[in-house]
């Protein structure tokens, strides 16, 4: 790892461990679901160069499967969350292997419209409960010891989890399998006549972006003790495009800040009701005519190191 | 097919909704040989390389190599098998630096390129390599500089280094000299022959010196179809060719 990206890591890792003493934790734990929705988002867009439109299906799902598992099953937390990131991951391999034949626009659009389907799907089965969504989630006991419900001992939890799953997306990027995910990135047709099967990686790329995602849900969800419709909604697919390209696209650190912003955003912009929408979008545009880069991206960039 | 044809085509023809861009094409070309395909802006010899990578599907005809018939294999398959095609365009992987460009090549050949766990430094083991192939193409003071700093010559010179890391059994180059200033086309030239000491060359060329000084064999195309094939004094004599070239006004 760089120097830069070092100092970054502890900054990000200090940032989250002493934040609480002055910032509400559920709000920071909400802060760190997010981030690693969009680091995961980012992993599939910025270093694989899929943009998908339908990535809530993978937050919702996985809310879902770990709400059910827990409230229903009784199944402990690790267990709860682990099943509910294997629902997200299965449902990646079913859509990815719909979606990673198709390029560009219609990549998106078949990811759009497949996590339309999930959407109905959620809003008429029975185990969601629809529009109220599966409430009062238990937290559980941890490993069979750890109480949860203890407001600390979840958000070291969450904060292992998101640490945990930030650095393995860092490996990932920087792995020999990230290094072919770039070359495909840059120039697919010259990465075909090196002889690698383009279609394989982009899958493997999509099954881990959904994943991570699912990690992202499954924990969300035991905070929230709640699975909602909102998680998997198309605006949810859109709100962590935004979080990742105000970020910056295609760094390590960029979605991470991304999501940080808007959830602030929406959080100290919460009194002003419908207009949170439209402040966000005038600030989007903003960012993104005078920043394209995103935040870190330009940090970077002028610092001359990669972040 | 006799032992000494490393590829073959039979038929070879390909329609783009009632236009023939390559019609009838039978070609054989011998193990070890330089053989170059040229022609006519349009003649249909960039369409040739994409049926022969399985970049294009051919709408009939059929494609042996070594003996094999690999008409239906995917593109990226019939690279590993060792036919390995560059691009009219150059084809780098433009952020990606000199070292990391050839690097992807070795690393093909090295396997594990799914393992997403692994820590990248396992891939330095292939620096050496990389390192040898990018001094034999003359870019050794450039190996950290992005592939898309390079001015066009270099990019194609390391082109040519990424393909050679897959030490292919057949090259397929499409113009590798166009848009070059001369002591750039010298350079290539000099590579093109030593790579082609081990192995097959099969190229597009317009600059008619490179290919009487490369190659072996010539296969002149035009409007797809086949208008002469023989050695650069046979061709060259035909007064066909002669007209074809002159007609386009090409040289
Ligand atoms: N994808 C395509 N769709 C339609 N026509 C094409 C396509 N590719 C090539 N052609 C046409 O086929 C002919 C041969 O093109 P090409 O093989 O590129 O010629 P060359 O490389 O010999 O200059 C040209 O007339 C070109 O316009
Ligand atoms: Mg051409």
């Amino acid at each position: 790892m760089p120097r830069s990206q070092k100092i970054a890591l502890g900054v990000m890792a200090a940032f989250f461990l002493l934040a609480p003493l002055v910032v509400y934790p559920v709000f920071l734990m909400k802060a760190m679901c997010f981030a690693l929705f969009a680091c995961a988002f980012n992993l599939l867009i910025g270093f694989g160069g899929l943009l998908s439109f339908g990535h809530a299906m993978f937050l919702g799902t996985a809310g879902y499967g770990a709400a059910h598992a827990a409230k229903v099953w009784g199944f402990p937390p690790e267990f709860a969350i682990l099943f509910g990131t294997a629902a997200a991951a299965l449902l990646g391999l079913v859509t990815g292997l719909l979606a990673i034949r198709r390029q560009g626009i219609y990549f998106a659009m078949i990811t759009l419209a497949l996590a339309q389907m999930m959407y109905f799907f959620y809003l008429q089965a029975a185990f969601t409960h629809g529009e109220d969504g599966i409430q009062a989630v238990p937290r559980g006991m941890l490993f069979g010891f750890i109480d949860l419900a203890n407001v600390w001992a979840m958000y070291s939890t969450v904060f292992a989890i998101f640490m945990a799953g930030f650095l393995l997306i860092y490996r990932v990027i920087h792995s020999p399998f990230g290094q072919v995910l770039k070359a495909i990135r840059e120039n697919e047709q010259r990465a075909i006549s090196l002889g690698y099967d383009v279609d394989r990686y982009k899958l493997l790329a999509y099954l881990l972006s959904a994943t991570l995602a699912g990690v992202a849900g499954a924990t969300k969800t035991l905070v929230f003790q709640l699975a909602s419709l909102t998680d998997a909604h198309w605006s949810m697919s859109g709100e962590v495009v935004l979080m990742t390209l105000l970020g910056g696209l295609g760094t390590v650190f960029g979605p991470v800040a991304g999501a940080l912003i808007i959830i602030s955003l929406e959080n100290y912009l919460a009194q002003l009701g419908a207009w949170v929408t439209i402040v966000q979008g005038v600030i989007f545009v903003i960012c993104v005519l005078t920043f394209r880069r995103g935040v870190i991206g330009e940090i970077g960039n002028w610092l001359r190191k990669p972040l | 097919m006799p032992d000494d044809v490393i590829l073959e085509t039979k038929g070879l023809t390909k329609e783009f909704k009632g236009f023939v861009a390559v019609q009838n094409v039978s070609l054989s070309v011998r193990r070890g040989s330089i053989h170059a395909l040229i022609g006519p802006n349009g003649a249909g010899k960039t369409t040739c390389f994409n049926l022969l990578s399985h970049f294009l599907e051919p709408t009939r005809g059929q494609i042996l190599y070594n003996g094999r018939e690999i008409t239906g294999l995917s593109p990226a398959g019939i690279a590993r098998m060792g036919l390995v095609r560059s691009f009219q365009i150059s084809a780098v992987f433009p952020h990606l630096t000199v070292l990391d460009n050839v690097r992807i090549a070795l690393q093909r050949k090295r396997g594990g390129s799914f393992d997403f766990w692994r820590a990248g430094g396992v891939l330095d083991e292939l620096n050496a390599k990389a390192r040898e192939l990018i001094e034999s193409v003359g870019l050794a003071e450039l190996e950290s500089a992005a592939a898309v700093e390079l001015p066009y010559g270099r990019k194609r010179a390391l082109e040519i280094a990424t393909t050679l890391a897959l030490d292919p059994e057949m090259m397929l180059l499409d113009e590798p000299t166009a848009g070059m200033a001369q002591q750039d086309v010298e350079r290539i030239s000099a590579l093109i022959k030593k790579a082609a000491v081990s192995r097959t060359v099969l190229m597009v060329e317009h600059n008619l010196s490179v290919v009487e000084h490369l190659s072996d064999r010539i296969t002149v195309l035009q409007r797809g179809e086949i208008l002469a094939e023989g050695d650069y004094k046979t061709v060259s004599a035909n007064p066909e060719v002669i007209q074809a070239y002159l007609g386009a006004g090409h040289g």
